[in-house]
């Protein structure tokens, strides 16, 4: 019991509370968009946003020459429309399956972004390669709290690590996104060419889905890294949707895997090494991902709905 | 020496025997790669490839970690190979198993596999890091590739591997060029469709493990994305597309390899990629086949044959036109005045497209068995299309029928 | 004579057909990469008619259909639903997109894909309620679904999708109804029941249209006929326009003289 409150006290809210919290945001921020692009058979078009944040953020900063977390954030979004606006072109003007175009564009953004850090100096500056694939989760850590009391203290609460407020913002925007357009999402997703005869704007509903997933992406990326990116926008729908039958309750399970995978992930990766006596943390980013791998294993093998049934088993 | 001194040296292989070895594996690579890729590429299945790549990262954290283990140097080549071939086979394997035990689709699968494994990998490396051996500063160089301090060991590796991966593609190339181009019927001549589909994407992992070294886990994909797409634009024939994603990727490679052994700051893999990526604009927008400016160029004309034919029809039937492209064109093509009044020339114009149309209804009519009137798209003058004695057999029924000529 | 005099012209004979009437195309084209899917075709679709679009596989039928409601891109041509552009009319329309056009194993129930319909009367930024969910049901009820209601829609059969897909668009509770291909794929009792409903429909003063690909069963089912292949070939009463002399120009070779003989033709 003395390890419970000794585990959970002051220095908990000061070293885990805001990277969990932190992880929990990003990942339900990924996941929730994740569960349309899933149904869309778009669920790649995460792995390439993630991919071209790298050349956003190299780009931000060779324009402004300073790593400032705005600029960047903007250089990775418009890297990441200017991405899907390639993917576009080349799907129509090749004629080619959009698997090959996506990864024709994010490969070669990605080498762009490669290129510039390596020819520029940026040595100097923190950014790298794997600060883009891994963030730094466990650095984000809140120093002026002294318990939990500094929940209610505000000038505690001003030192909350910026990346906190800013994820709990864009998760705000798309929870927002999603209820409001739910109707809309929903038709457009099951059958497109009714909702374009009913009047709503299929392609422009589209591109805001991509346009929101890249919001979360590049949001997350600053915190957690790409890897979980990649994985929250796939793992926890995917695990979602062969748990239930009904679309919006594969979005509460789609929230509730992202919680379990962000909370679990950190906290193997931050005290599992310490029960097999190894005195390291491995990389919390990494284990969250594997976290949401296993929990998705697990539904392939035991999920209610895994299986496809009637009709749609001969597709 | 000037950089382009140093570029043409590198190409012509004299810029140092490592770097000659480097050239010639990565040419090879990309060979292999630009003609393995076609055939996923033809398979609609471009994506697997990156699941491939991702899934070997945990491979080569536990080969370090065994070869360690064992006493051994965790940095030997071969044995971080076949460390990253195993996981990434188990990564192909279960995109399978979930595309086939569940419903979930491929990209969900790829997405989920290539993810999980990645992170998984992560979680290795930051292991490895903590590890006592302290000869883990390298595989990172696996995520984005590095040529720069290679091992001539490491180097002849690489380069026999690649031969070994063309000669692989080399002798498969007609089995999987019959499953690309039609599977079912690639069955009914007795090939093992699957067997093929499996070595297939076994030889993407083989590019792709080789490949680590030099162009790294998240690029490699590139060589076998975009020679395919890009040979696309040259030909609408199977064997052809192959050897041409092929020779893309061998030059891709190649060329990139030398560029980057002329300016060391230059890293290899992305190099290789904007190379690659080069040949891709370029076909893109000038390939006579269906590059970008062919097309627009043939929609273009398309679309004012289109409306040059309805507007004259209209006029011939005293018809009224509203579309202001039909409009416009007419008026260009000196066939309607600013009125809409329709000249001499729009009369005789739009009389012959009138009786183009009867003879082809009649045609339909009376010859619906003839191939010409299967062929029929609306456009072309019946003259192109049948012998003049089947027109004058035409005229008369028309003659026939209505008593006066069309 | 002037192009402005003959549009007055044109402007008289429309009249005559019905100004207003549900359905006016002039010269659509549409095309797929370059060769025209259906060519200039021309149609006036009367009110409170029942009409069937018939010709080959390949003809450009669903296309038209698609094309008149701006779900593909027209090359040319205009369009008049109501006597107006389609946006403006949207409203007033249902369309029944082809079955194997969606995929069935979307998270969704029976009553979800109907709730669908009643999309407008919803109105942006709000929720389906319980008083949409009985009228849903009442749609059901009228193709004879409604104990399905909360099964999942890729447990279905083929003619209780397409069933669903019309009580969707009687949830739209439309004027005009365009339906691809519903009898493609059905069994007979599914047949039997969508042909019921949409005599209701006409018998209500609805106007119906159909892409139809059985020839044996369109005298039975429309009052009128539009033959296309790529171009129009006919339109009108099936009296007058469903004859062997029409049904050979529109197929072609492809249709044999004997098969032409078996069908009730006028």
């Amino acid at each position: 019991m003395d390890d419970l409150i000794t585990a959970l006290g002051a220095e908990f809210v000061q070293l885990s509370l805001t990277p969990i919290v932190i992880g929990i945001l990003a990942a339900v921020a990924c996941a929730l968009p994740g569960n349309f692009l899933l149904l869309r058979r778009q669920a790649l078009i995460g792995d390439a946003i993630s991919h071209v944040v790298l050349p956003g953020i190299v780009g931000a900063f060779l324009v402004t020459g300073a790593i400032d977390a705005f600029p960047m954030m903007i250089g990775a979004g418009c890297a990441a429309i200017v991405a899907v606006i390639l993917i576009e072109i080349i799907k129509r003007l090749g004629r080619v399956e959009p698997g090959a175009a996506m990864g024709l564009v994010f490969t070669t953004l990605f080498a762009v972004g490669v290129l510039f850090l390596e020819i520029t100096d940026t040595s100097s500056v923190h950014i790298d390669v794997q600060h883009a694939l891994l963030g730094n989760l466990e650095s984000l850590i809140w120093f002026d709290a002294d318990g939990w009391q500094s929940l209610l203290d505000p000038a505690a609460l001003a030192t909350l690590p910026p990346q906190l407020p800013r994820l709990a913002l864009v998760l705000l925007g798309i929870v927002l996104f999603i209820a409001l357009f739910w109707k809309e999402l929903k038709i457009s997703t099951f059958d497109a060419a009714f909702a374009d005869a009913i009047g709503i704007h299929t392609r422009l509903l589209g591109f805001a889905l991509v346009v929101a997933t890249a919001i979360a992406a590049v949001a997350a990326f600053d915190a957690v890294g790409s890897i979980i990116v990649i994985a929250m926008f796939v793992c926890p729908p995917a695990a979602a949707r062969l748990m239930t039958n009904q679309l919006s309750r594969q979005i509460s399970w789609s929230v509730a895997f992202a919680v379990i995978s962000a909370i679990l992930g950190y906290v193997f990766a931050g005290y599992g090494p310490g029960w097999f006596g190894s005195p390291y943390a491995v990389s919390a980013a990494g284990m969250i991902a594997t976290i949401s791998g296993l929990i998705l294993l697990l539904t392939c093998m035991f999920g209610p709905q895994r299986k496809r049934i009637g009709q749609g088993a001969e597709a | 020496m000037s950089f382009l001194d140093y570029f043409i040296d590198a190409l012509f292989l004299q810029a140092g025997y490592n770097s000659a070895l480097v050239a010639i594996g990565a040419g090879l690579l990309g060979l292999a790669g630009g003609g393995a890729g076609a055939f996923i590429f033809l398979r609609k299945r471009a994506l697997v490839s990156d699941a491939i790549s991702h899934a070997t990262l945990p491979g080569v954290g536990i080969a370090f970690i065994l070869m360690v283990a064992f006493g051994g140097d965790g940095r030997w080549l071969p044995g971080l190979i076949i460390g990253s071939a195993v996981s990434s086979a188990i990564g192909l394997l279960l995109v399978e198993w979930i595309t086939r035990q569940t419903r979930l689709t491929e990209d969900a699968a790829i997405g989920a596999v290539l993810s999980v494994f990645f992170g998984l990998g992560i979680v290795l490396l930051t292991i490895i890091q903590t590890m006592s051996s302290g000869r883990q500063a390298g595989l990172e160089s696996f995520l984005l590739g590095s040529t720069a301090g290679m091992l001539i060991s490491e180097a002849t590796t690489i380069a026999c591997a690649g031969a070994l991966a063309a000669g692989f593609v080399f002798i498969l190339r007609r089995p999987m060029t019959l499953v690309a181009f039609d599977p079912e019927y690639a069955a009914t001549t007795g090939i093992n469709v699957r067997y093929v589909d499996l070595a297939m994407m076994g030889l993407a992992l083989i590019v792709t493990v080789i490949g680590l070294k030099i162009v790294g886990l998240i690029l490699i994909v590139a060589l076998l994305i975009i020679p395919s797409v890009t040979a696309r634009f040259w030909t609408n024939q199977v064997g052809l597309m192959i050897g041409i994603a092929a020779v893309i990727g061998g030059l891709s490679g190649y060329v990139g390899a030398a560029l980057s052994a002329a300016a060391a700051s230059l890293p290899t893999g992305p190099i290789i990629v904007l190379v690659a990526f080069g040949f891709f604009v370029i076909s893109a927008l000038f390939s006579p086949l269906r590059g970008g400016l062919a097309s627009a160029m043939r929609h273009w004309r398309f679309q004012r044959r289109v409306h040059r034919r309805q507007g004259l029809l209209a006029l011939a039937r005293r018809e009224p036109i509203y579309d202001g492209l039909t409009l416009r064109i007419l008026r260009h093509s000196g066939m309607i005045r600013r009125d809409g009044v329709a000249t001499l020339r729009g009369r005789i114009a739009s009389q012959k497209a009138a009786r183009d149309e009867a003879r082809w209804a009649m045609a339909r009519r009376i010859l619906s068995d003839d191939s010409a009137v299967e062929r029929y798209d609306g456009l072309t003058p019946i003259e192109d299309m049948m012998t003049p004695d089947q027109i004058d057999e035409i005229d008369r029924v028309i003659l026939d029928q209505n008593g006066a000529p069309a | 004579m002037s192009n402005a005099e003959l549009i007055a012209e044109a402007g008289k004979i429309v009249d005559v057909a019905g100004k207003d009437a549900p359905l006016t195309v002039r010269g659509l084209t549409v095309s797929y990469g370059n060769k025209p899917a259906v060519f200039s075709i021309d149609a006036s679709i009367p009110a409170g008619s029942m009409t069937a679009i018939i010709g080959p596989n390949g003809a450009g039928k669903s296309t038209f259909l698609k094309g008149t409601l701006g779900v593909v891109p027209r090359l040319s041509g205009e369009v008049r639903i109501f006597g107006k552009p389609f946006a403006e009319a949207r409203d007033r329309v249902a369309y029944v997109p082809q079955r194997a056009s969606v995929d069935w194993d979307f998270p969704a129930r029976v009553i979800d894909v109907v709730l669908m319909g009643l999309y407008k009367s919803v109105g942006l930024f709000r929720f389906w309620r319980s008083r949409h969910r009985e009228q849903a049901m009442e749609c059901l009820e009228r193709v004879g679904m409604a104990d399905f209601s909360t099964r999942q829609i890729g447990q279905l059969s083929g003619g209780q999708q397409q069933r669903v897909f019309l009580a969707r668009a009687l949830a739209q509770n439309a004027e005009f109804y365009l339906l691809d291909e519903p009898f493609a794929g059905v069994d007979a009792a599914t047949e039997r029941a969508i042909v019921a409903v949409l005599k209701d429909l006409k018998a209500e003063g609805r106007t119906v249209v159909c892409v139809h690909h059985d020839l044996s069963t369109v005298a039975e089912y429309f009052d009128r006929v539009l033959l296309i292949n790529v171009r129009r070939i006919a339109e009108g009463p099936v009296d007058t326009t469903f004859t062997a002399a029409n049904l050979q120009e529109t197929y072609g070779g492809r249709l044999a003289t004997t098969h032409i003989d078996e069908l009730r033709l006028a």
